[in-house]
């Protein structure tokens, strides 16, 4: 790790005005992602700017009959909630399968989002929820907030506040796992919400994407046979060491019928 | 037998420090004025290095000094040594190219030492290698094991990258018996590379005094003494006499930290250099790509088989890779505790192996959990294993057929060892009851309806533990002798120290060995002191590995115990105003024989410090000090059976039972017995199932050094064990026990592949993730819709 100055506001404006300046400023929410890259020497940023410290950024709240999950508030903490667990069940079983323990008791909501993994797994939530990304300057719906690997909507001065879940009727999280980081290799959402079928995968290609074709077919018939059939290309299809693009492909399909299944 | 005698479950001493954090390790000890190194290592596998200009780090902030390989060999220091020379087929010695701790002018694998920084901080030790340049003249890498001979040379002395080409056995009859048998059974099999991950990285202390002109190096070490002759004879030249090695609290082993790295040796010789202590501690993705690394062979197996199932000969050709450089025993490792375990446990009467070993641009090969055990059952097992499935027998009856039956002990092998003892269809019935083998059908059909493949694989191995008569070893080329030493000082007011040449590091020496030392001398269990680790406290011992720790460091104390007793009797002799004759020692007194007149163990100690009234001619003091050199290895043997569910839609495989059921001879501590069987299974499922390490096969880099890629076990990938057990008892040592450490690791992965390849109906390499076992169940589903 190199030396940097390190920053900790007590409010967003004073975190926005921290990240001015600045030769290479970056934000810490968790550091599960960033520190570990820092100590690889991977990454230098000149300043660390620490949103530990501002209190509202933590927690969840109802908002206008949809869910608005704090930047800051952990996995565990959402796996934990309440308000998630009755509402959005789906989602507080995709924060309890993130990572290890010591992974969920400091990673981040705001974290996650913004690092944009191709294998983290909130992606596939916020799209397959149909999301809201609030930050400091606008809101950004989540089918626009992805916009590549490990790149997002995000302007270079812009934070993630908190994130709006619209609550769903019904829906589920299968999630295949990496075998040694337990990141998803496949992950699929699948959602009944009030704008229709929503159906996202992560982990498969280099961003969370929708699959229309399932979300037409399960409009008609909300079974799992409906989709079984379906079969994503591989073409464009994550390969690595744990799984090939043509696995993976497979894996989509067979996830979202377990995914289709366990909505019920 | 005292309450924490021979056969109690006691729990874990050293846990207590262990669990609670006051454990000490290499790491938590600092010396005052110590220095930080850091090593520059190579980011390119295999390259000349033409330049190394170390000016600018040499005067950054904090830097103390930066050394290289023009500095060691300026000073005269030499090679790390391998201490096994293996003779080939030919009369010839392996090809032993030197292995300098920090490179002269070629690195060879990634993670090769280029430079040394000594700095006043750690930070400030790795700041300044950012500033040392290097130029690299990169040459062409070779990784894989069955291309190594047609790769780029890496060394000048190994033309064709061949370290030996080496065989055992009796190759004319094995031919002979394969041309004629009525079935022979063939299978290719890859035995696969592992980076064995002790839970405490490496780390090292030199520490040097120049008042004394004497050093201290604390280290990560299986065994001190090892560490110190190598040093000191092999690679710095100094007086043993002068050089303490400390091996605290170490966090895991597995073989890994049984050998001498350039890391402790250049903190050592810096530590004079620079006159103050240099300490080094490995960062996770170091150990990655510079620990010893485990495994690594490619195999041909023959079997050859009659027509009632008879094995006749079997023939075995390996390719083992032994990394850029040879580590401390690499040349043992796929020879001598390989090929000599062939017969398993079966009496065929003819058997061959050829091994060759082969130098790849990777990190060096050594011994790991079973160290060539595992490869050799791997292959037995899994050779039967389809030899039954051709020949449509039963897999368990096929090998009760050809089990060597108890009274074939001892048995010679064709294969150099003689088993001393063994009851092998004991274990075999007790599993096959214990799983309940015949409601397995069932089991299978329920599955089925649940969309799952139901397998079932059993595993018959045995290992050679107890290494090892040191006259046997020396014939076959070992560079040291493998006794165990032992020393049982009593304090004058009763209580014991013990002072073992054997070191632990997670086996539960402290615990264990102190119960032995209670049953032995009749005193209670907290009054045994288990003093290891230091060559300043202890004599010269041999260090822990092979699962040789009770079997002969035990043995050491037994032999301890002995002499203190014998001492005993004579002060008790005195006390009584008996003969000595008449004196027996049973339960902690000495009793005069036919009466109630009788001494207690600490009595006599006390008299023996304080010898006011005592026997002419017999030496104060009770501190006595045992060598013991084993007569044979020891043979635990056992059979275990996993039970598997595929789900053939993702391939990933559910292990849904697993039993154990192993023969290690007379068992101390039951409870630290089950819990190496869980490990060494643990470690034996993460090699079938989930860890390979990969290098890329362009670059020669390490693909799999981080948690992110290499697959270590996990607790939700394992079941529930269960362990069960037979005993015969070990011929040849005072204790009649066997070992115990590697035999999870041994008979799991044949085991585990077993079920799968009986689930899938087709071969299939370790590690069967998730993919490869998908894409069978893929093809055959594919089949069978056509
Ligand atoms: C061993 C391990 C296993 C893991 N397994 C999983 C898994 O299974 N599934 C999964 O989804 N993830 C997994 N993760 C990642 C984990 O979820 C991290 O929490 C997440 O990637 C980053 O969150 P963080 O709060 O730690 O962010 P940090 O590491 O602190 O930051 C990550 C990035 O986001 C930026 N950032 C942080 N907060 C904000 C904000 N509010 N606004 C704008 N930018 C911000 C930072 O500047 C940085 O670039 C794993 C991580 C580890 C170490």
């Amino acid at each position: 790790m190199y030396a940097f100055e390190y920053h900790k506001p007590s409010s967003v404006e004073d975190a926005v005005a921290a990240l001015s300046g600045k030769d290479d400023p970056k934000i810490v929410a968790g550091g599960m992602t960033l520190l570990p890259t820092m100590k690889q020497r991977l990454a230098a940023p000149s300043d660390l700017i620490d949103l530990g410290g501002i209190a509202k950024l933590v927690g969840v709240r109802e908002d206008g009959g949809a869910l608005a999950v704090g930047a800051m508030t952990t996995h565990a903490a959402v796996a934990g909630n309440d308000l998630v667990k009755s509402r959005i069940p789906a989602l507080a079983n995709l924060a309890e399968g993130i990572g290890d323990p010591q992974v969920r008791n400091r990673g981040t909501i705001g974290g996650s989002v913004a690092n944009a993994d191709p294998a983290a797994d909130y992606p596939a939530g916020l799209v397959g929820l149909g999301a809201t990304v609030v930050t400091n300057k606008r809101e950004i719906a989540a089918d626009d907030f992805f916009t590549g690997l490990f790149e997002t909507a995000l302007e270079e001065d812009e934070l993630i506040t908190s994130v709006r879940f619209p609550v769903p009727q019904k829906a589920a999280y299968a999630k295949f796992a990496n075998p040694a980081s337990r990141y998803a290799i496949v992950g699929v959402f699948v959602a009944q919400t009030d704008g229709g079928i929503r159906v996202a995968v992560t982990g498969a290609k280099g961003s969370v994407f929708r699959v229309a074709e399932m979300e037409q077919a399960l409009s008609g018939n909300f079974s799992a046979d409906a989709v079984a059939g379906i079969k994503v290309p591989a073409d464009e299809m994550n390969g690595d060491l744990h799984a090939s693009a043509e696995y993976r492909a497979h894996l989509v399909t067979v996830m979202a019928k377990r995914a289709v299944a366990a909505v019920g | 037998m005292p309450e924490n005698g021979i056969g109690a479950p006691v729990r874990r001493r050293e846990d207590k420090r262990f669990l609670t954090g006051k454990g000490r390790y290499t790491d938590d000890i600092n010396r005052p004025g110590q220095l930080y190194a850091y090593f520059l290592r190579s980011p390119v596998a295999h390259a000349k290095v033409t330049r190394v200009e170390t000016a600018q780090a040499e005067a950054a902030p904090g830097v103390v000094a930066v050394f290289t390989g023009q500095d060691m060999a300026a000073d005269n220091v030499g090679s790390l040594p391998c201490g096994w020379t293996v003779t080939d087929r030919h009369g010839e010695p392996h090809k032993a190219p030197p292995h300098y701790p920090l490179v002269r002018d070629k690195v060879r694998y990634v993670g090769d030492h280029v430079a040394m920084v000594v700095a006043e901080s750690y930070a400030q030790a790795r700041d300044a290698a950012d500033l040392i340049e290097v130029d690299y003249d990169e040459l062409p890498a070779v990784v894989d094991t069955k291309e190594a001979m047609s790769g780029t040379q890496i060394h000048d002395e190994a033309p064709s990258n061949l370290c030996f080409d080496w065989e055992l056995g009796d190759k004319d009859a094995v031919e002979q018996a394969m041309s004629q048998a009525a079935n022979v059974v063939e299978l290719d099999l890859i035995n696969n590379r592992l980076i064995p991950n002790a839970m405490e990285p490496r780390a090292a202390i030199g520490d040097y005094d120049s008042g004394t002109d004497s050093y201290t190096v604390y280290s990560t070490s299986q065994n001190p003494h090892l560490l110190r002759l190598i040093l000191c004879a092999f690679v710095l030249n100094l007086p043993e006499s002068r050089v303490r090695v400390i091996a605290p609290d170490v966090g895991g082993g597995f073989g890994s930290k049984i050998y001498a790295y350039a890391e402790e040796t250049c903190c050592t010789w810096a530590a004079k250099k620079v006159g103050r202590p240099v300490k080094w501690t490995a960062e996770r993705g170091e150990a990655f790509v510079s620990d010893a690394h485990g495994r690594d062979h490619v195999t041909n197996v023959k079997l050859a088989v009659d027509q009632e199932g008879k094995f006749l000969a079997l023939k075995v050709d390996t390719t083992a890779n032994v990394g850029a450089y040879l580590s401390s025993f690499s040349t043992c490792v796929p020879t001598y505790l390989y090929a000599t375990l062939l017969a398993g446990q079966y009496a065929t009467p003819a058997i061959y192996a050829n091994v060759k070993a082969v130098f790849t641009s990777t990190a060096p090969v050594d011994a790991y959990r079973g160290a060539g055990r595992p490869e050799a059952t791997y292959l037995i097992e899994r050779v039967v294993e389809v030899a039954a499935r051709q020949l449509g027998m039963d897999p368990a009856e096929l090998r009760r057929k050809n089990f060597i039956k108890p009274d074939q002990f001892p048995y010679q092998t064709p294969v150099a060892l003689t088993y001393d003892i063994g009851n092998y269809e004991a274990s075999l019935d007790k599993a096959l009851e214990m799983i309940d083998y015949k409601g397995f059908p069932a089991r299978k059909a329920e599955a089925e309806t649940r969309g799952k493949l139901r397998g079932i694989g059993l595993s018959a191995y045995i290992e050679a533990c107890g290494i090892a008569p040191s006259a046997v070893v020396g014939a076959l080329g070992a560079g040291v002798g493998l006794w165990e030493s032992a020393q049982v000082r009593f304090n004058a007011t009763g209580t014991v120290s013990v002072m073992t040449g054997a070191h632990s590091h997670g086996q539960g020496h402290e615990t264990s060995f102190a119960q032995l030392v209670s049953e032995k001398l009749g005193i209670p269990y907290e009054n045994v002191e288990i003093v290891h680790g230091d060559t300043g406290a202890i004599p010269m011992g041999m260090g822990t590995y092979g699962s040789r720790s009770l079997a002969v460091g035990g043995s050491a104390i037994v032999r301890a115990c002995d002499k203190i007793v014998e001492k005993g009797r004579k002060i008790a002799a005195h006390l009584l105003e008996a003969s000595v004759d008449d004196v027996e020692f049973k339960d902690g007194q000495f009793t005069v024989v036919g009466t109630d007149r009788s001494k207690s163990m600490g009595e006599v100690a006390f008299t023996a410090y304080v010898p006011h009234n005592y026997p002419e001619g017999v030496e104060p003091g009770l501190d006595e000090t045992a060598f013991y050199d084993p007569l044979n290895f020891t043979y635990p043997a056992g059979v275990h059976i996993a039970e598997i569910e595929v789900d053939p839609d993702t391939g990933i495989t559910q292990i849904v039972d697993w039993v154990a059921v192993d023969d290690f001879g007379r068992v101390l501590n039951p409870m630290i017995v089950e819990g190496q069987v869980h490990g060494g299974i643990a470690q034996g499922v993460g090699q079938a199932l989930l860890e390979n390490c990969v290098y890329d096969k362009e670059s020669g880099q390490l693909v799999t050094g981080s948690y992110m890629d290499y697959t270590m076990p996990r607790a939700d990938d394992l079941p529930s064990f269960r362990v069960g057990m037979t005993v015969t008892e070990c011929t040849h040592n005072p204790l009649g026990v066997k070992g115990c450490g590697e035999a999870g690791a041994i008979a799991a992965p044949p085991a585990l592949i077993n079920a799968i390849t009986d689930a899938i109906g087709e071969e299939i390499d370790m590690p069967a993730t998730a993919e490869k076992v998908w894409r069978v169940c893929q093809a055959r589903f594919a089949q069978a819709a056509e």
